[in-house]
């Protein structure tokens, strides 16, 4: 046994000696954003022409906007010249075995039954794991490109794919369309491009692959998944393991295009630092999500298990252009102690018989505050709009706030809409209850919280549903004394 | 196997228990009456071990051990089971779910192994069946939207299920029809045993019809004040709680 670990160790020391880590420039630039650290940042990545102007436009756009202060949260400004715009993937510590790792970090893991390999690539242990998911993930990618799906980091993209990514890039989330989009748009550093041809289903849920190289994305992330004609992907983003990064602001943008009969499923699970207990530290999640079921017939469906973060403002959108299409929105979203999450969904009917569902589950424990915030827009010309919304609130404690702005502007006389909203506290006498059943006061709020959020569950592929579960124990640990 | 002494208890800062002394030995069924408010059901709850409820003296000895120490969840899985009086709904928790989590807690408390999802359903049918109860509440949240029968009869399922030691059943007979009444004392007689105790709370003598009580006691103002045998139920369904009043001022 002991000479087979220290095989694995050889080896791996090994490969990282000889292997990819290497071919990475370790370039960090000084802190700071102008016109030149743009120009460098586009040069260090070889970008061609065109994404450099698109940047320098979106910055000098961005220099024109205000941060916006609606959102129901609150933080202290932010230095944007304090902020490094681009640095190599680090080389992380590199522990001899898990041992060396934080304690606390692996026991999360644990309660999460997060396989032993990962725990090792997560807090950077040297082993073969970590070639195997590689390799993993190869395989993957060969037997997506005998079907034509190109799936890659967004920098490659640029390089290999620049047609795409000139017709697409933008086109949902344009860079004048807010101030953190804007940002994004001038400095992203990289992210996921996935492009399903005409008429094939991606075979594969695309997620074990971004799993493991989730851990080093940067802070401004840029993904873009078209799905042609008759196309369907589902698409996994993030991680149950609890992220440790020092980046504090997070400004993301995901744009999904659907064209005609395609359906795009984007699935997300979000855990960042939230802070301590205390609300000091944590992570600020600022990120445009918008999917534009451009097509007839096309769908876009969002599922978001939102735990993590200090400050989480999202509002996965659609943009119903296309007769017939579909937009779905299904979400749970936990806070406690002293997070604050403003998130909720924009369904924008433009097209004919469009339909949109909107599912919304806010947890709120602690100190927390949770907001729902959901547009429903029908436009004139968009005949037999039908628009389902349900916002639940749940409520763990007396000290936490949970709020929900619904906005309809409805233009067009044939729309149906129907709203439905609960807001309900866990009761001391459901707890007690069920501790008179032999169980446990925190098992019994699991119960009661993964009952309330079925519906969302439901809507996760399996595994991650699994997962969810757990994390949201995790989460909610200690949320009722 | 359930030993009470000298209990005092308080709610909101009003003392509702003021000293009660009961033994239920294994294998008994004791029935406990009483008027409106004079703490049966705090007695009931004190037992299971609400928080709110705050015991000010006595103690209470559950099999050897110093049951007021142990936690509500280590007290049911030590083998005491309430059914409440006002069974609360849980939207969102299936039965089945509540059940299930339920017995494998107990299980593993007690060093069982826990039950697989083919081995529960079994049991599960086999207990339906004993209270007569329909499929299609399994699959329903707990007590969400149920009537008032079927709560109580979800009441017992449950007790049937999980197999306790002492149950005790507060006015587990109020808001059942005839029928009603009779499937779920026939129920608590099937799973009567030698090492099994019930406490029996109740206003009406008609329950115990079915479920044959071993004492009857009566619980006033927050003690007990007379205990006896099954008669004394029937004395009381004829002459009400009065006679009781003058006798204990008198004694
Ligand atoms: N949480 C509480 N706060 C204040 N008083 C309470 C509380 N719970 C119970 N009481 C009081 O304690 C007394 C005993 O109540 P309990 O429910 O034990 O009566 P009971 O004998 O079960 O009556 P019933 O036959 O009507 O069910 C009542 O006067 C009741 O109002
Ligand atoms: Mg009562």
């Amino acid at each position: 046994m002991s000479t087979e670990v220290s095989q694995i160790e050889e080896l791996a020391n090994k490969e990282y000696k000889y292997g990819f880590v290497s071919n990475v420039e370790a370039e960090t630039f000084p802190k700071g954003l102008n016109e030149d650290i743009i120009r460098r940042l586009s040069a260090v990545k070889e970008e061609p022409e065109f994404m450099l102007e698109w940047r320098l436009k979106a910055y000098r756009h961005w220099l024109t906007l205000k941060e916006p202060n609606w959102a129901n949260v609150h933080f202290d400004p932010i230095d944007y010249q304090d902020i490094s715009y681009y640095s190599a993937p680090k080389k992380k510590p590199k522990l001899n075995s898990l041992d060396e790792a934080d304690p606390e970090l692996i026991k999360t893991y644990q309660k999460l039954g997060i396989s032993l390999e990962e725990q090792k690539i997560f807090t950077g242990v040297a082993v073969d794991a970590v070639f195997d998911s590689v390799s993993v993930a190869t395989t993957f990618k060969e037997k997506l490109s005998e079907l034509g799906i190109i799936f890659c980091s967004m920098s490659e993209a640029i390089k290999n794919h620049p047609d795409l990514v000139k017709q697409y890039l933008g086109s949902v989330v344009p860079y004048t369309d807010n101030y953190y989009a804007s940002l994004n748009s001038a400095v992203f550093s990289d992210g996921s491009f996935a492009y399903i041809p005409k008429g094939v289903r991606c075979p594969m849920e695309l997620s074990t692959y971004f799993r493991i190289n989730a851990a080093n994305t940067g802070q401004f992330e840029r993904t873009l998944i078209i799905a042609d004609e008759g196309a369907y992907v589902s698409y996994l983003e993030g991680c149950t393991a609890p992220m440790r990064d020092e980046n504090q602001l997070h400004a993301a943008v995901v744009e999904l295009v659907a064209l005609d009969n395609a359906t795009v499923k984007y699935s997300t699970v979000q855990n960042w630092y939230p802070g301590d207990k205390n609300g000091k530290g944590g992570i600020y999640n600022f990120v445009t999500k918008r999917g534009m079921c451009k097509g007839v017939n096309s769908k876009i469906s969002w599922t978001q298990v939102e735990t993590g973060s200090a400050i989480t403002w999202k509002y996965p959108s659609c943009l119903l252009i296309g007769d017939n299409s579909i937009g779905e929105f299904y979400s749970v979203a936990v806070t406690n102690n002293y997070q604050q999450a403003d998130t909720g969904t924009k369904m924008i009917h433009m097209g004919k018989n469009t339909r949109s569902t909107i599912v919304s589950k806010g947890i709120s424990a602690g100190k927390s505050n949770n907001s729902y915030r959901g547009q429903v827009k029908i436009i004139r010309k968009a005949d037999n709009a039908r628009n389902f919304s349900q916002c639940d609130s749940l409520l763990i404690g007396d000290k936490c706030g949970a709020h929900t702005f619904p906005y309809l502007e409805i233009n067009n006389p044939t729309a149906q809409m129907e709203h439905e909203a609960t807001t309900s506290k866990i009761g001391d006498d459901q707890i007690f209850y069920l501790n008179q059943r032999g169980i446990s006061r925190e098992d019994a709020v699991n119960l009661i919280v993964n009952g309330y959020c079925k519906e969302v569950f439901k809507e996760l592929p399996m595994e991650f549903a699994v997962e969810a579960q757990k994390l949201l124990s995790v989460s909610l640990e200690g949320s009722v004394g | 196997m359930l030993e009470i002494k000298n209990l005092h208890a308080n709610v909101g800062g009003k003392e509702i228990l003021k000293g009660i002394d009961l033994t239920v030995n294994t294998g008994e069924v004791h029935a406990i009456m009483g008027p409106n408010g004079s703490g049966k059901s705090t007695l009931a709850q004190v037992l299971a071990g609400r928080k709110e409820y705050e015991v000010t003296k006595g103690e209470v000895i559950f099999n050897g051990k110093n049951l007021l120490e142990l936690s509500p969840e280590d007290r049911a899985r030590e083998g005491i089971f309430l059914a409440f009086q006002y069974p609360v709904e849980i939207p969102g928790v299936s039965n089945v779910n509540l059940l299930k989590t339920a017995i494998n807690e107990i299980r593993k408390y007690n060093s069982e192994e826990e039950l697989d999802a083919m081995e529960f359903m079994t049991l599960l049918k086999k207990k339906m069946k004993l209270v007569e109860m329909d499929q299609s509440l399994l699959s329903r949240s707990v007590n969400d939207g149920f009537s008032g029968g079927e709560k109580k009869r979800n009441e017992i399922l449950q007790m049937a299920v999980l197999e306790p030691k002492l149950s005790i059943l507060d006015e587990t007979d109020s808001g059942l029809d005839i029928d009603a009444l009779r499937i779920v004392a026939n129920g608590v007689n099937k799973l009567k045993s030698p090492d099994r105790s019930t406490i029996v709370v109740t206003h009406y003598q008609r329950l115990l019809n079915y479920i044959v009580p071993d004492y009857v006691h009566v619980l006033y103002n927050g003690k007990i004040v007379k205990s006896g045998t099954k008669e004394l139920a029937l004395e009381l369904e004829a002459k009400g709680y009065d006679w009781l009043k003058e006798q204990k001022e008198f004694a």
